[in-house]
């Protein structure tokens, strides 16, 4: 019984080291590729709209060594982003994240679609409404002679032509 | 001497430029032609005027004067000849000159045409030109004057400052701070004047729209006026477009030829708003439809072009702080909103007028595709504004720094061009007034039938990503359907008229050139989609530092390190230049030279990266970094590009298109020619 019992403890410790440990573990260098895979997402803390994977200084290639060291280590991307976001603010983030007033950026473009689109619908809607009746026709839209509204136009036009 | 002439001329322009837009106003107001005249007359004399200053800035340029604030902050000893010109625009005092130079000699075009009927329009262009001149050029002369000069005091300390203070005398420095490096390549000497060309010439539409709702006149007079402006307009700002990717593409060194950049967008913009409203005027010329809605896209396209020079230039998009640390970005701010205020103001006070002469009777008709591909650019136009103006707005109201960049305009604009590529292919077989789905439906159906045996042939090559699939059916069936229908027209003309069918494709294209030139450009748009889908979801890239003689691997190429030499140039730049060959399967496709220029007096590296172009695929490497003692080991970033040369050369297509569209019609006398020339054969004719 008490073998038993030292024996669930130990598989219980090795359950522990196995399933905590391997977050912090020692990584092999990761590659060139597999840094710079999380570097484009990155952006510079300090020039202007630059992704760490392609920034020439030589600050970003020791923020690209610092991202590879924290791989090492066997921190996350998610760790690694937070870590950077943390150091130097949102700005080193591709997008806003969705905090605060950020939700903005992410609402308003569609809905900007979704009104052009209602508005757009509202024309043709209120077009057809419009009978012959009241005055516009469309019934020689398709013919080669002018329609009643081309014809004012011209005749406008040749008023204006010979008040000159 | 040159200096003060070039000041002098400025002032003169400046003032020139106030009184033709309140002479304009008082003749258009008060029905006096002489007004009018005189207004004209001192427009017109504004441009020698900015000409003369501009001549004495490059003379100034050229002489290496750098006792010229402008001239030491962006010319250098060793800087070439043409370099010098090009430093005209190479910083913020000399591309606002250039700006106003451009817009002075379209002006003098515009006023010199034959008004003849439409005489009533030029008393408020004048005007509207007028203000704008003298906007851009009071710039000049109060705010970013580039002929400021250095004076040294008594007490041996520096100012720059255009008038001498009291007892300093005029100091010169032995060498400038030279051109950005950034700024010596072909695709940025020419990018910025056609992109300035395109802003400028934008300004044109928007002061006849100004003209017409002052005047009351209606009808679309003033869009046909200025349909060739607008095409110009459109024509340069593409240019510029196009060139500034080719320059990012060279230069920027990371593979790649858009980068959701700010900078990018701001001139994006107006793009947007302007290729709706080319697409929207036709609708108003041909049906009398979105009258108010014309007028609107050309207030926004004129006020897009000046938040385009004012975001470039005010320094707000790095920092919210450059805005006060300067007049020039309040100035703008204010000149924005005071000409949206106006313009917007007179729309309204017309808008009972410019109500549509037709309704729309068919969602399948072309005025309504026309209006969906309005609504597709501005849903694009907002995912760029709201991208850009984001940051600022955070910055101000939260103090929190956002960068929106790559994944969220991607995500956002590609259903987008999706659904452009989508009604492009349409649009084509659509007809004006009336069109059912089922008469669409049945000139669809034989260009769509090709298109899918296109894309069952392209999946069976092996491609299998659902984008790329979207992507070239879409492609596949604009280009079907452009045929389709243009082949379609020659037929019919053909059999109609008993020509050959060689003529009958001449004569047709010359009859109808807005059209047809229109389907040139969609053309030259689907071999850029393809170049767009070829980087987007085929790139693949790899890095790694590898020792002479050794080799990195990528998909199917080899890339191998030859050799690497580290030299100084008479230019004044330290170049490392490795040679590298590269091998696709077994058989050797080339050998490039990867470079990192150092420029000694900026201080700042530029990246060349070795390029191997087909129309297949490019092959871009990078040397990242080498081991400058032994010269042994090297770092190179391989990018391998598919398909990405369709875009420099749907750009081609795409100019030649708008070239044509905005070429006169054909005449009779033309046909003639032709017709004989296809007759007797060219040599028989022209001998």
């Amino acid at each position: 019984m008490k073998n038993r019992a030292f024996l669930f403890s130990f598989l219980f410790l090795l359950v522990l080291i196995i399933g905590i440990q391997p977050a912090y573990a020692q990584q092999p260098t990761p590659s060139d590729d597999r840094v710079n895979k999380l570097a484009r997402e990155i952006y510079c803390p300090v020039c202007e709209n630059t992704p760490l994977d392609v920034c020439p200084t030589k600050a970003c290639a020791q923020w690209r060594e610092l991202i590879r060291e924290k791989m090492t280590e066997g921190w996350t991307d998610r760790q690694i982003k937070d870590f950077f976001a943390e150091q130097y603010g949102d700005r080193v983030l591709a997008e806003p994240p969705l905090t605060g007033t950020n939700w903005l950026i992410y609402i308003l473009p569609p809905s900007g679609f979704l009104l052009g689109l209602w508005l757009v619908f509202r024309v043709f809607f209120t077009g057809r409404k419009i009978t012959p009746e009241e005055g516009i026709s469309d019934s020689t839209v398709s013919s080669p002679v002018l329609n009643a509204s081309e014809t004012n136009r011209v005749e406008e036009e040749l008023i204006r032509y010979k008040k000159r | 001497m040159a200096a003060n002439l070039g000041f002098g001329s400025l002032v003169i322009a400046f003032l020139l430029a106030v009184y033709s837009s309140v002479a304009g106003c008082m003749g258009g107001l008060k029905k006096r032609a002489v007004l009018v005249e005189s207004g004209r007359l001192g427009l017109v004399l504004i441009f020698p005027l900015v000409s003369l200053s501009i001549g004495c800035l490059i003379y100034l340029l050229l002489n290496g004067r750098y006792e010229i604030q402008y001239v030491y902050s962006v010319v250098s000893n060793d800087l070439p000849f043409y370099l010098r010109i090009t430093a005209l625009w190479g910083g913020q005092a000399g591309s606002l000159l250039f700006w106003s130079f451009l817009l002075a000699g379209l002006s003098v075009l515009i006023t010199n045409n034959h008004w003849d009927r439409d005489i009533e329009f030029l008393p408020w262009v004048i005007s509207v030109l007028g203000i704008v001149l003298a906007f851009f050029i009071s710039l000049s002369v109060f705010v970013e004057n580039p002929f400021v000069r250095f004076w040294e005091l008594p007490d041996g300390s520096h100012l720059a400052s255009m008038m001498m203070p009291a007892g300093a005398t005029i100091y010169q420095a032995d060498n400038g701070n030279g051109l950005n490096p950034l700024l010596r390549h072909p695709g940025m000497v020419f990018h910025p004047p056609l992109l300035y060309l395109g802003f400028v010439s934008f300004v044109i539409p928007f002061s006849f729209a100004m003209a017409a709702l002052i005047t009351g006149r209606t009808d679309d007079r003033w869009i046909r006026l200025t349909r060739r402006w607008s095409l110009m307009a459109w024509l340069f700002l593409s240019l510029g477009l196009i060139l500034g990717a080719r320059w990012a593409y060279d230069v920027l060194g990371w593979g790649g030829y858009w980068g959701w950049d700010p900078v990018e967008i701001s001139a994006f913009m107006p793009w947007l708003t302007g290729t709706a409203f080319l697409h929207s005027v036709v609708s108003q010329e041909k049906r009398g439809l979105f009258k108010r809605w014309n007028i609107i896209l050309i207030i926004l396209t004129f006020d897009l072009i000046i938040l385009g020079t004012f975001l470039t230039r005010s320094g707000v998009l790095s920092s919210v702080h450059a805005f006060s640390q300067s007049a020039i970005g309040p100035l703008f701010l204010v000149f924005i909103a005071l000409t949206f205020g106006v313009s917007v103001g007179m729309l309204l006070w017309r808008w009972n007028d410019l109500q549509s002469e037709n309704q729309l009777t068919s969602l399948f008709s072309r005025e309504s595709v026309f209006l969906f591909n309005n609504l597709i650019f501005i849903s694009l136009f907002i995912v760029c504004f709201w991208g850009v103006v984001y940051p600022v707005i955070s910055d101000v109201f939260t103090g929190q720094k956002v960068t929106v960049g790559p994944p969220f305009y991607e995500r956002a604009t590609a259903p987008l061009f999706a659904a452009m590529l989508l009604l492009m292919g349409i649009a084509p077989l659509t007809a004006w007034g009336h069109s059912t789905a089922r008469t669409l439906g049945k000139s669809l159906i034989k260009p769509l039938l090709v298109a899918v045996l296109i894309l069952i042939i392209i999946a069976a090559s092996g491609v299998q990503s659902p984008g790329a699939l979207l992507g070239f059916g879409l492609v596949s069936l604009v280009v079907t359907v452009t045929f389709y229908e243009y082949g379609r027209g020659v037929h019919i003309r053909s059999q109609q008229t008993g020509e050959p069918v060689l003529l009958s494709g001449i004569k047709l294209a010359g009859r109808n050139r807005r059209r047809y030139g229109g389907y040139i450009i969609h053309l030259g748009v689907v071999m850029m989609a393809l170049g767009i889908i070829g980087i987007e979801l085929f790139q693949t890239e790899t890095q790694g530092t590898i020792a002479r003689g050794q080799s990195l691997k990528l998909d199917d190429l080899t890339i191998s390190f030859r050799d690497l030499a580290v030299f100084d140039t008479h230019d004044g730049r330290n170049i490392a230049r490795a040679v590298v060959n590269i091998k696709q399967g077994d058989n050797v496709i080339g050998e490039i030279y990867p470079r990192r220029d150092y420029y000694y007096e900026s201080q700042q590296p530029v990246t060349v990266p070795g390029v191997i172009s087909t129309f297949a695929e490019d092959i871009y490497v990078i040397l990242v970094d080498w081991q400058s003692i032994s010269l042994q080991g090297a770092t190179f970033k391989v990018y391998h590009n598919p398909l990405v040369k369709w875009l420099w050369l749907g750009g081609f297509v795409f100019i030649l298109g708008t070239l044509l569209a905005s070429w006169p019609d054909l005449t009779l006398d033309e046909e003639r020619i032709i017709r004989m020339v296809i007759r007797h054969g060219p040599e028989e004719f022209f001998k």
